[in-house]
């Protein structure tokens, strides 16, 4: 009951403490525990039984006491305010403000865990967001309401890459509100910074909530971080009518804190340690983002997360892969060559791209020319490693034109200047002067009609004949 | 209706006590909001129960109350172009109920109780009643009439009352029974209970599904089971879309396993405004749609699965060619795993319960062909998503799969990567129905058997040659193993590969298909004389006709079949004048 605590526990193992049931407690209920310097922590029920209760807590165990502690229940599950002048907020893992301000003047109190949207009620997402940059745009177009990762590794330009998007995104047609939800789990204060920055210097700092969760508080707090974040999205999106752009780094982060729970609870683990229901887990984090009936606004989701060791089979990425609408994977070896953005040609994919481009969306050829380009660049990986092993002089002329036209698409297509900001018909015209690189026999993926029309003849190097 | 209490919450499972006479996976109601749930285990007094909705703030202490009937579905006309969660509640009248987001303690009536229907009965008063009698039919959409059975569950008795053709509601007494018994248009079923039918058949008809890759190189039969096993983003979805869309069965069950709510809600919106080539009606008008998401409770995705498939079943048994689209099955054994870890039971590889296997068969095995108990011939296809860690198919889910299916559709990653879709792998992908198969296919094509062996021919040989040219490069191989490689591609880029977004290609009926192969295979083998007769492979390589080929079928639409001969004509004429000009060059 609310203001009532109770004097001790049985037992603290890890983040999991377990007490005397001595209240009617719910399940998953939020729970307030007080240790014997006086400081608070938050808690959830994860169990409980006619005799106790365990308790799930949000921040660091050290210094609970069995007999020194004080356990509080609040008759609600974990709740996050909402209201008027949400936006321009910043606050930590758990929902509470840290920018020096009160608290917001409201009384509405949300489930951070929100409720999962009927999928009849869910409007299928189709407009084109562009974000200026080729690779993204033309070959793995983001569309509002879409849910698209960034897969990167260490040391690679996710956070460059994501402020530039933030910086850059606009849809075509029209315009209305948009806001920045950015939820920082587990990163360091340079990395919020940089963000921070980031979003002032492109003038949106005041469309921006934060919520950060840095390197330095608990791990645990990482697990209600996105979720809090979320229901500040979910507001603005669903009672709002806003565009809501949701930028959650790093996920693999808040995957390790799950992780670590379920050690402490000794469930049985799935892959890796990491327990069985990481997938439905992780689910009910991506499939918040969509677009609803009766509604304007959106959530589109930007999660970003490093791949350990750069391996995208293990299970963060692979997990992720599975519920996203795509993902956009960072690649060591081109970022290596210098080229910025270093996004992988083909392991990218946007699901949504399919019904968000083409005549009216972007432009008529926008669909064939991408399967063009990335067949062509499927190809050109081909040769490559012919070439590795027989050397490029022993090509074949059709092979070195491909391998002409691969270092052409890496260099001028895909590369680009952070600040650069290419419209999609920009985009779309340079995909064809790559592809006229190309004999225009190979272009099959093509209709004719197309490639009448768009393909510039001047660079075309027709087939020797 | 006995009424116990929880004594223990742990997630979605809940312990209870006091259920007097409670049977295993009798349904319940959990807790002052009414939770669905079913009890999965008992011993003595305790009953462990697996509940399908979100539990929060539940409490120690609150009633259980037992319904003593197992979890059924409701099965009646209505039921097509419905789309349901995975207990069968219909989610667009729970959206009218809580707007766009899922409460708890929802309930809806799965089947309209208050629309009318067509009623035209098929038995007079007087006539016996027995498991397989139909007692009416009912028009349920333009294209598929509802037949109105006695299931296996009906005792034999005698039809005292029938009520006269005309307009009902589901909850009408149509047929009243000398034992008192009254039937409506509607009956119920235990979903983890198979239904009854008289025998099983070997099927010898395929589904035909308009994908070349699979209805040429791995067919599947009417009544045949299927898995789709590929790493995230290789085409599992969409290729299940595709055959949900084009295939030639008469309803179709989708099952969201888990999966992504976009993807329903794009079901939702595209398959009513595509029209079925065979009936030329909506394609929603054979569809029912069972979505339990990702994000919706994990113990009612567990059930989603039975629930398809005793729809399936049902109107398999009105004599209907069902094919059931299940994404994804990796979804539901994790569903499996996540409750068995919370009974703590004994888990053996990878954290999954030892009966995963048994529960594989299971399902399955519900799939075929069978001769209904009305004596008519129905059957139920299933194809299965498999969803492997890391798209490494030697985990414990694929492989156990693998035994209990006749065809596998292997998607390569490498494929997919390429954009070459459908990404089936030409090498790992099996179906063992192809004999059965041979002697249809015959009937549309003499040549089917023969064009499906070259090409499949072709396709190894290229394998065995992509190795040394990975070495040497393909310059150093002599010009008949070049046009190998040739062709390979022709056939990869002709006729392998179909794009869903294609709208000439997407589908492609069977003469289309036999088509497009003898085109190829015409090319190869002029190609292969042309070669012996000494015109070199890259004059070969330059002929236009090739491209032409290659773009046939998406310039080519199923209805403008026949002009395809005159190609086939073309590419006569193209390597008759090669063979002129070879000849003019050796005279001169
Ligand atoms: N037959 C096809 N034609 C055209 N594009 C395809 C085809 N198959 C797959 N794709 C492309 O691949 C993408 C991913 O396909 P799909 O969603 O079916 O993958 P999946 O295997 O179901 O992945 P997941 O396991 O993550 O659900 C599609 O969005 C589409 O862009
Ligand atoms: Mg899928």
């Amino acid at each position: 009951m609310r203001g009532v605590e109770y004097h001790g526990i049985l037992r603290a193992d890890g983040p999991i403490v377990i007490a005397e049931r001595r209240e009617n407690v719910g399940f998953s209920e939020l729970v307030r525990v007080r240790d014997r310097s006086g400081q608070y922590r938050l808690g959830r029920i994860v169990d409980i039984s006619e005799q106790a209760v365990a308790v799930q807590l949000f921040s660091e165990n050290t210094g609970i006491s069995i007999d020194d502690s004080w356990i509080e229940y609040l008759e609600k599950p974990l709740t996050f305010r909402v209201g008027d002048g949400l936006v321009g907020r910043i606050f930590n893992g758990l929902g509470e403000p840290i920018d020096g301000y009160p608290p917001l003047m409201s009384s509405d109190l949300r489930d951070i865990n929100g409720r999962p949207i009927n999928p009849s009620a869910r409007v299928y997402p189709r407009d084109f967001i562009q974000t200026g940059i080729s690779a993204i745009d033309g070959m793995n177009t983001l569309i509002r309401g879409q849910k698209l990762p960034i897969f990167s590794g260490n040391g690679l330009p996710h956070n460059r890459l994501a402020a530039q998007i933030v910086r850059q995104a606009k849809v075509l047609s029209g315009e209305s509100q948009f806001a920045i939800v950015f939820a920082g789990m587990g990163i360091k204060y340079d990395v919020a910074r940089f963000f921070i920055d980031s979003f002032e210097n492109s003038g949106v700092l005041t469309r921006v909530v934060m919520f950060l969760s840095l390197a330095d508080s608990p791990s645990i707090e990482r697990l209600v971080t996105p979720r809090t974040a979320l229901t500040a999205a979910e507001y603005l999106a669903y009672e709002k009518n806003m565009h809501v752009l949701v930028v959650m780094t790093d996920m693999t982060n808040y995957c390790e804190a799950l992780r670590e729970v379920s050690a402490a609870r000794n469930e049985v683990p799935s892959r890796k340690g990491y327990p069985g229901y990481l997938y439905s887990d992780l689910a009910s984090l991506y499939e918040r983002a969509g677009k609803i009936e009766g509604c304007e606004g959106s959530i589109t989701q930007l999660p970003i997360l490093s791949m350990p060791n750069d391996d995208i089979s293990h299970p963060i990425p692979d997990l992720t892969g599975y519920i996203t609408e795509g993902q956009i994977v960072l690649e060591r070896e081109l970022a290596q060559r210098g080229i910025y953005p270093p996004i992988a040609g083909l392991p990218s994919l946007s699901r949504l791209m399919k019904d968000g481009i083409g005549e009216g969306m972007t432009r008529e050829d926008h669909r064939d020319l991408a399967a063009q380009l990335f067949s062509a660049y499927a190809y050109v990986k081909t040769v490559r490693d012919l070439a590795a092993i027989i050397g490029e002089e022993e090509l074949s002329d059709r092979d070195k034109v491909f391998l002409h036209f691969g270092d052409r698409f890496e260099q001028e297509f895909l590369a680009q200047g952070e600040f650069e900001n290419r419209s999609i018909a920009q985009t779309l015209d340079l995909g064809w002067k790559m592809l006229s690189v190309l004999p225009e026999s190979e272009l099959v993926r093509i209709p004719p009609t197309l490639i009448e029309k768009y393909l510039p003849h001047a660079e075309a190097s027709k087939p020797k004949e | 209706m006995s009424t116990g209490s929880i004594i223990r919450i742990s997630g979605p499972v809940v312990y209870a006590k006091g259920l007097a006479g409670a049977g295993l996976y009798d349904v319940v109601k959990v807790g002052a909001a009414g939770l669905i749930g079913e009890i999965i285990k008992l011993k003595g007094d305790l009953a462990t129960i697996q509940i399908y909705e979100d539990n929060t703030l539940m409490r120690v202490g609150e009633p259980v109350e037992c319904l003593h009937r197992p979890l059924s579905v409701a099965l009646g006309p209505g039921l097509i172009g419905s789309i349901y969660d995975g207990i069968q509640r219909p989610l667009p009248v729970l959206k009218g109920l809580s707007g766009a987001f899922l409460k708890p303690g929802l309930a809806g009536e799965p089947l309209d109780s208050r629309k009318k229907w067509h009623f035209v009965p098929s038995i007079n008063k007087g006539d016996p009643i027995a498991p397989g009698t139909v007692f009416g039919t009912i028009q349920e959409t333009d294209s598929i009439q509802h037949r109105l059975i006695f299931d296996a569950s009906v005792p034999a008795s005698t039809a005292a009352y029938v009520a006269p053709e005309g307009d009902y509601t589901l909850s009408a007494t149509l047929v009243g029974a000398s034992d008192g018994r009254n039937y409506t248009a509607v009956s119920y079923w235990p979903v983890r209970t198979p239904r009854k039918f008289k025998e099983k058949q070997v099927t010898r008809e395929p589904l035909v599904t308009g994908l070349r890759v699979i209805d040429v190189l791995f067919p599947i039969a009417k009544g045949g089971s299927a898995a789709v096993p590929g790493g995230f983003g290789t085409g599992k979805t969409m290729t299940q879309h595709a055959i949900a869309k084009w295939c030639d069965a008469d309803i179709i069950v989708y099952i969201g396993c888990g999966e992504r709510g976009n993807e329903m809600t794009e079901v939702l919106t595209e398959f009513p405004t595509l029209i079925d080539p065979r009936t030329g009606r909506s394609l929603m008008e054979r569809t029912i749609l069972i979505a339990n998401t990702s994000n919706m409770p994990v113990a009612a995705r567990e059930v989603s699965i039975y629930t398809g498939i005793t729809i399936a079943e049902y109107y398999r048994d009105m004599g209907y060619h069902v094919a059931v689209m299940a994404d994804s099955t990796s979804r539901w054994a994790e569903a499996l795993r996540e409750l068995s870890g919370r009974l703590e039971e004994m888990p053996a590889e990878e954290g999954f319960p030892a009966y995963l296997p048994t529960r594989l068969a299971e399902f399955y095995e519900r799939g075929g062909m069978v001769t209904t108990l009305e004596g008519k011939k129905g059957s139920v296809t299933i194809i299965g998503a498999v969803s492997p860690p890391g798209g490494d198919f030697s985990e414990p889910v694929t492989q156990h799969t693998k035994r209990f299916i006749r065809c596998f559709w292997a998607l390569d990653r490498d494929l997919a990567n390429a954009r070459h879709y459908p990404a089936i792998s030409w090498n790992d992908s099996y179906s063992e129905y192809t004999e059965d198969l041979i002697a249809y296919w015959d009937a549309i094509d003499s040549a089917w058997d023969s064009l499906r062996s070259k090409t499949m021919e072709i396709l190894k040989k290229e394998r065995r040659l992509a190795d040394i040219v990975r070495l040497i490069g393909p310059d150093a191989l002599p010009d008949e193993q070049r046009l190998i490689l040739l062709t390979a591609d022709m056939i990869k880029a002709g006729f392998l590969q179909q794009s869903s977004f294609d709208n000439v290609d997407m589908y492609c009926a069977p003469p289309k298909q036999t088509l497009l192969l003898s085109c190829i295979l015409t090319f190869h083998e002029l190609a292969e004389q042309a070669i012996e007769h000494g015109s070199p492979l890259i004059k070969i390589s330059a002929l236009p006709i090739r491209e032409k080929i290659i773009r046939l079928k998406s310039s080519l639409e199923n209805e403008r079949v026949q002009e395809g001969q005159a190609v086939i004509q073309e590419i006569r004429a193209a390597f008759a004048q090669l063979g002129t000009m070879a000849q003019g060059a050796v005279s001169a």
